[in-house]
């Protein structure tokens, strides 16, 4: 944070949550915050002709922790692909190297997302046992402000609780979870299906019995939106449903997705939701196998524009070679049984598994093309775009720079057909999926709501992150774009949004010209809930630990201080 | 009056047993007690009591004798040398904290070293079998608490990991293994009879070096073909009943070490141990891990592949990118082909383990030991620097060998003016940017520089 | 005087391992690693007294040890030296170009060297590269 006072002048600002879409003006910045106004001596930057928005918030991203290290591991040719965006200017200037494509290394990851403008990303997923390794690597992540999601949906803990109904108790262990791994939220990957893993054996369908734990993915899933909303966390429950990536799974999508109908939320951070379901094209196939395999994103929006407690995002396939990694350890398995790739795969005790297989999405393999298809269908079927977030689950369907990418295929037809038009079965494609069909173009301002004022809101971040309005952070993203004149080749919409002109990150420049110029302070955000002392609880989880069901001793758990040097703490007192 | 410390972890092999007490003086600068901890964990706590300890870094004179000199002098020589050398190698990392290997890596970037660990001459077969074929593992616990077969192909835990079988593998009573041995059944495969072979149900005693062929039956057999009436020195019928063994348990657990990688074949062997791995998850379930020596050797295979993408053997001296080629970058290649000018040996020994001719190509050269230890490296250095004892008198974050992270303790006050890795390594980088008039650069976690500066540095 | 091929391996034992972590200049360390383990027929063959120093040559390399009974049994054929300063005179360097050096699976010829004394690690080491200034150490 600075001090200093900075101006930038003169830009088409696009900012939803004031209503704002391309009105000339100035944002003020001071002392690390957004201001009504500065004085005369504040630093100007000239964004005349140009887009300023708020910084970007992805809401779901794996690029911190042990998964994605052991992608980084057993992919050296990852690197080897990175030339081309490997930047010698930043080496150059003194920062540190730059490694990796699909799986950067910590480094390129904050400056890459720093150059297209992103001032907060949350890993999408950490293992308790393992978050002191998730925030190693958080803390070596420059510039972007990040967070971490714990895993619960096939935790040993939250299994007996639900099964007996304990949704306070639930509440108490996740309370106290969160506290000794800083987590944010809670995830939920494959409920109960991760856990029948460790047997080798999954959980397809809601109704389908965990082995030994006997209750199903229905119930976990019930129990803890439950728990989420008797906590008031600021983020709802963020769901990865059970039968990720099978042809005619979009039923199981949307009975996961009913269990959410008529819950209110219960928080005090301006949070709506109550389910937040994840990289949504994965779940919206149709067909019976991969020959009939189709797109029903139609269908799956029908349902998700009506409900307006749930919020998604996309995970766009992008056509790269790229790295799937998931906590859904079985989907992985069978995943490599597909492609015949090497696998990687490591089951956590009592907590959760991951696995991780590279993944070649081909646009001539019809099905890698109609889940491109897919994924673009259900921003461009969006009702309400506050609800619809752009992701690419990365680096699974495909790496996070691809964003820009993404937003030039929702921003233009002409770039869509492009696409469809190299596609060796492209007339199959279109059979097979809506996009053909929509002539639908998105503006910026909703692109703006899919990837700042969207997910802030949903992660209960209103008031810090997406927005330019006074009080929130400092965070502001200044794209090469004359709003008033967009370009008509849709590919320079995608290069002026991989390299931002400037990017200005809790008041400091941190990168001019889509070159980094600061490694700035970035923040490890968490939430501290406060509740009265659950015995039941303490006493199962010592046990667990004294009869060394856990294999390292309890005083180890936690995650020390130091391990997360800044800190932005998200407190809540929760009543008795 | 003495203090107990409790969840201790122990320094030594990749166990990394974290469940040690050890009772300290009250001053907090003597172990008086370890409990817990076997013979070799209990030995090196005690030696950080050796009065003998070295508290100054030692230059080697012209006539060869060994002299102290002050921290200052002895960083300005490592930051001098270092940047002078068309090509240094910087190896070791058994034994250290993850933040020293972090601080390691910012020196190596400036100076464009190569960065090894460890793992080039122990796991880096397994790293090759990785690249090409993956790793379907999980942790301790899950075997602890799931497995009724354990095989250890080529490692010998009663003597490398003297309390793996009691605390994760043969003996302890897990979740659902509450019988403990009585219902596990145990295979060994291993050229000798050794202590582990004799806990073993079935101890395959094949010939040695002959690894390959025998996992290639295994896998043959389990897809239902013939195989010849004896494989490497084992009678068919006793391959057809460990694979049916492996085959009918509910959760089969392989552990493997220098047996597979260290013999002919290297990295071809572990990688047919993962095919066998994986043809076995056709039927049941089954995951496979390497035995890591040291207690975080897995260390700087996570802090390096997060930072530069690779796990050892990397070349940072082009500048741009991180490269690695194992067989080309590995040190000992390196050092047997003269392709480096200086050598930093950091938390392990390559005096001692190192094949002695590697050591003398690179003794050619300035040789730098940095360790809490007289080692035999130390003692052909040309500069010793000593250090503070991760897991002893320096806590730090520790990756067990299924890369499981333990926050470790230190249980003693450092020896007065030694520093830990990690400032000794922050201090020369500083030192190298002041000599090439750069700025440092710090990321969040140094932002502060939150340690006692004027303890480190005479 | 009967020279033997056996095919050599150096592993941890705990020994070593004991006895490393008390400093390698420590006599345990010389007593635990200065040994190489070999079965009771080969020594017959080559005419080797347990307990009796012995030469040991490689394709790079020779060192003294002593011959004892092995204390985890080696099949006919099968020699141990335990992983150390006096394993890695003999470790041949080669790699297959992985970086890891043949530390086990390597031929030597062994033969009776009952006169010879056993040199220290320090000796061994500090001699290699030129710094053996003599004495006990």
């Amino acid at each position: 944070m600075t001090s200093g006072e900075i101006i930038v002048k003169g830009g088409f600002i696009i900012d939803p949550t004031r209503k704002i879409d391309g009105d000339v003006g100035d944002v003020a910045i001071k002392d690390g915050k957004i201001v009504d106004k500065v004085s005369s001596s504040a630093k100007v930057i000239d964004a005349k002709g140009k887009v300023v928005m708020a910084g970007g918030v992805d809401v779901h991203s794996h690029v911190a922790g042990p998964k994605v290290n052991a992608g980084r591991l057993m992919r050296p040719e990852d690197k080897l692909r990175a030339g081309a965006c490997m930047s010698a200017m930043a080496q150059k200037n003194g920062y540190r190297m730059e490694s990796g494509f699909s799986i950067p290394s910590v480094f390129k990851t904050g400056y890459d997302y720093a150059r297209m403008g992103y001032s907060f990303v949350m890993e999408a997923a950490m293992p308790p046992l393992l978050a002191p390794h998730t925030h190693e690597e958080i803390h070596d992540t420059p510039i972007i402000d990040e967070a971490a999601l714990p895993v619960f949906g096939n935790n040993w803990f939250v299994m007996e609780y639900l099964k007996k109904g304990e949704v306070e108790n639930t509440a108490a262990y996740i309370a106290w979870l969160l506290k000794v791994t800083k987590g944010y939220g809670i995830k939920v990957v494959n409920p109960g299906g991760t856990a029948a893993w460790a047997w080798g054996l999954n959980c397809l369908s809601l109704n389908d019995q965990v082995p030994y734990f006997e209750i199903t993915p229905g119930e976990i899933i019930k129990g803890l939106m439950e728990a989420n909303e008797f906590l008031g966390l600021p983020h709802s429950i963020h769901v990865h449903q059970n039968n990720l990536g099978n042809p005619g799974n979009y039923p199981d999508t949307l009975e996961s997705l009913k269990i959410a109908e008529g819950v209110k939320a219960k928080n005090k951070f301006g949070r709506e939701t109550v389910l937040h379901s994840t990289h949504l094209q994965f779940h919206s196939y149709g067909g019976e196998g991969w020959k009939d395999f189709c797109s029903k994103s139609k269908e799956v929006m029908d349902y998700v524009n009506k409900q307006k407690n749930l919020t998604f995002d996309l995970g766009c396939v992008t056509l790269d070679e790229t790295t799937t990694m998931t906590a859904d350890g079985p989907f992985e398995h069978h995943l490599h049984g597909l492609n015949h790739l090497k696998w990687t795969n490591v089951d956590v005790e009592l907590e959760t598994a991951a696995g991780i297989v590279p993944y070649i999405y081909d646009k001539d393999v019809l099905p890698n093309a109609i889940q491109w298809a897919t994924g673009l269908e259900l921003a461009l079927f969006a009702k309400d775009m506050d609800r619809a977030f752009i992701t690419t689950d990365h680096p699974n369907a495909g790496p996070f720079t691809r964003y820009p990418r993404v937003i030039k295929w929702l921003m233009s037809k002409k770039a869509r057909e492009a696409v469809l038009a190299t596609m060796k079965n492209s007339d199959k494609v279109i059979n097979a999926t809506y996009i053909h069909g929509i002539d639908r173009e998105l503006t910026l301002y909703e692109i703006a709501q899919m990837t700042r004022s969207g997910p802030a809101q949903c992660l209960g971040l209103a008031k810090t992150y997406g927005s330019l309005a006074p009080g929130n952070n400092g965070d502001v993203s200044v794209f090469d774009l004359n709003y008033k004149n967009m370009p008509s080749d849709p590919e320079k919409i995608e290069t002026a949004l991989l390299r931002a002109a400037y990017f200005i990150k809790d008041g400091e420049v941190v990168v001019k010209d889509g070159e980094v110029a600061s490694h700035g302070h970035k923040k490890t955000v968490w939430v501290k809930v406060k509740m009265p002392e659950n015995a039941q609880v303490t006493r199962d989880v010592s046990q667990a630990f004294h009869k060394g069901t856990y294999t390292v001793d309890i005083s180890n758990y936690p995650v020390r201080e130091y391990l997360a040097p800044h800190q932005s703490i998200i407190d809540i007192n929760v009543e008795a | 009056m003495p203090i107990l410390k409790k969840g201790v972890g122990c320094p030594y092999c990749g166990s990394s047993c974290d469940d040690l007490e050890v009772l300290v003086s009250d001053d907090e600068t003597k172990v008086l007690e370890v409990h817990n901890a076997c013979i070799i964990g209990t030995n090196l706590f005690h030696h950080a009591n050796d009065p003998t300890r070295p508290k100054l870094p030692r230059k080697r004179q012209p006539d060869g004798t060994m002299k102290e000199i002050p921290y200052e002098e002895a960083i300005d020589y490592m930051a001098k040398t270092m940047l002078a050398a068309k090509k240094p190698l910087v190896y070791g990392f058994g034994s250290t904290n993850c933040e020293g290997m972090s601080a390691v890596a910012r020196i190596a970037e400036k100076a464009g070293a190569v960065l090894d660990n460890c793992a080039t001459i122990c796991h880096g077969p397994s790293f090759l079998a990785i690249f090409d074929n993956g790793y379907p593992s999980c942790t301790l616990g899950e075997a602890k608490n799931r497995a009724d077969v354990v095989v250890f192909w080529g490692c010998n835990p009663m003597h490398a990991h003297p309390r793996h079988t009691s605390r994760y593998s043969i003996f302890p009573r897990g979740y659902f293994t509450q019988k403990g041995a009585m219902q596990r059944t145990v295979l060994s495969i291993d050229p000798r009879e050794t202590d582990t072979a004799k806990l073993a149900d079935i101890h395959l005693m094949l010939d040695q070096g002959h690894d390959y062929e025998l996992f290639d039956a295994f896998r043959t057999v389990l897809r239902g073909f013939d195989i010849p009436e004896v494989v490497a020195g084992i009678k068919k019928e006793t391959i057809k009943k460990s694979v049916e063994i492996m085959k009918n348990a509910r959760f089969c657990m392989i552990f493997f070490g220098m047996g597979c990688t260290h013999t002919d074949g290297r990295n071809h062997n572990i990688d047919h141990a993962i095919s066998l791995t994986r043809d076995l998850n056709e039927h049941t379930k089954c995951s496979i891990m390497a035995m890591r020596g040291h207690y975080n050797i897995a260390g700087p295979g996570q802090v390096w592949a997060w930072q530069f993408g690779f796990p050892y053997c990397i070349d940072l001296s082009k500048g741009t990118h991180a490269h690695m080629n194992p067989g080309e970058t590995s040190s000992v290649d390196l050092a047997m082909r003269d392709e480096v000018d200086c050598f930093v040996n950091v938390g392990a020994d390559a005096g001692a383990h190192f094949p002695i001719q590697p050591v003398q190509h690179l003794k050619k050269h300035p040789f730098i030991t940095i360790d809490p230890n007289f080692n035999m490296a130390s003692e052909i250095s040309d500069l010793h620097i000593p250090v503070r004892i991760a897991g002893v008198d320096e806590p730090g974050v520790v990756y067990r060998m299924d890369n499981v992270p333990i926050q470790f303790k230190a249980v003693l006050k450092g020896l007065p003016g030694v520093p830990s890795d990690e400032e000794l390594f922050n201090l020369v980088y500083e030192r190298m940017c002041e000599l090439t008039q750069t700025k440092p650069i710090w990321l969040a976690a140094k932002e502060d520089r939150r340690y006692p500066e004027s303890e480190a540095v005479n | 005087m009967a020279k033997i091929q056996l095919n050599m391996i150096t592993q941890r034992s705990i020994e070593e391992g004991a006895a490393m972590e008390q400093g390698k200049t420590n006599p345990n360390y010389f007593i635990a690693c200065s040994i190489c383990e070999m079965n009771p027929e080969d020594m017959k063959r080559a005419g080797i007294m347990k307990n009796t120093n012995i030469r040991i040559t490689s394709e790079c390399g020779t060192v003294i040890v002593k011959a004892i009974e092995p204390t985890q049994y080696c099949p006919p054929g099968l020699a141990h030296i335990r992983q150390g300063v006096w394993a890695n005179q003999v470790v041949p360097p080669r790699t297959q170009s992985t970086g890891t050096p043949q530390y086990s699976g390597f031929p030597v010829t062994i033969e009776p060297a009952p006169e010879e004394k056993l040199k220290t690690a320090l000796n061994l080491v500090q001699g290699a590269v030129g710094l053996w200034k003599g004495g006990n150490s």
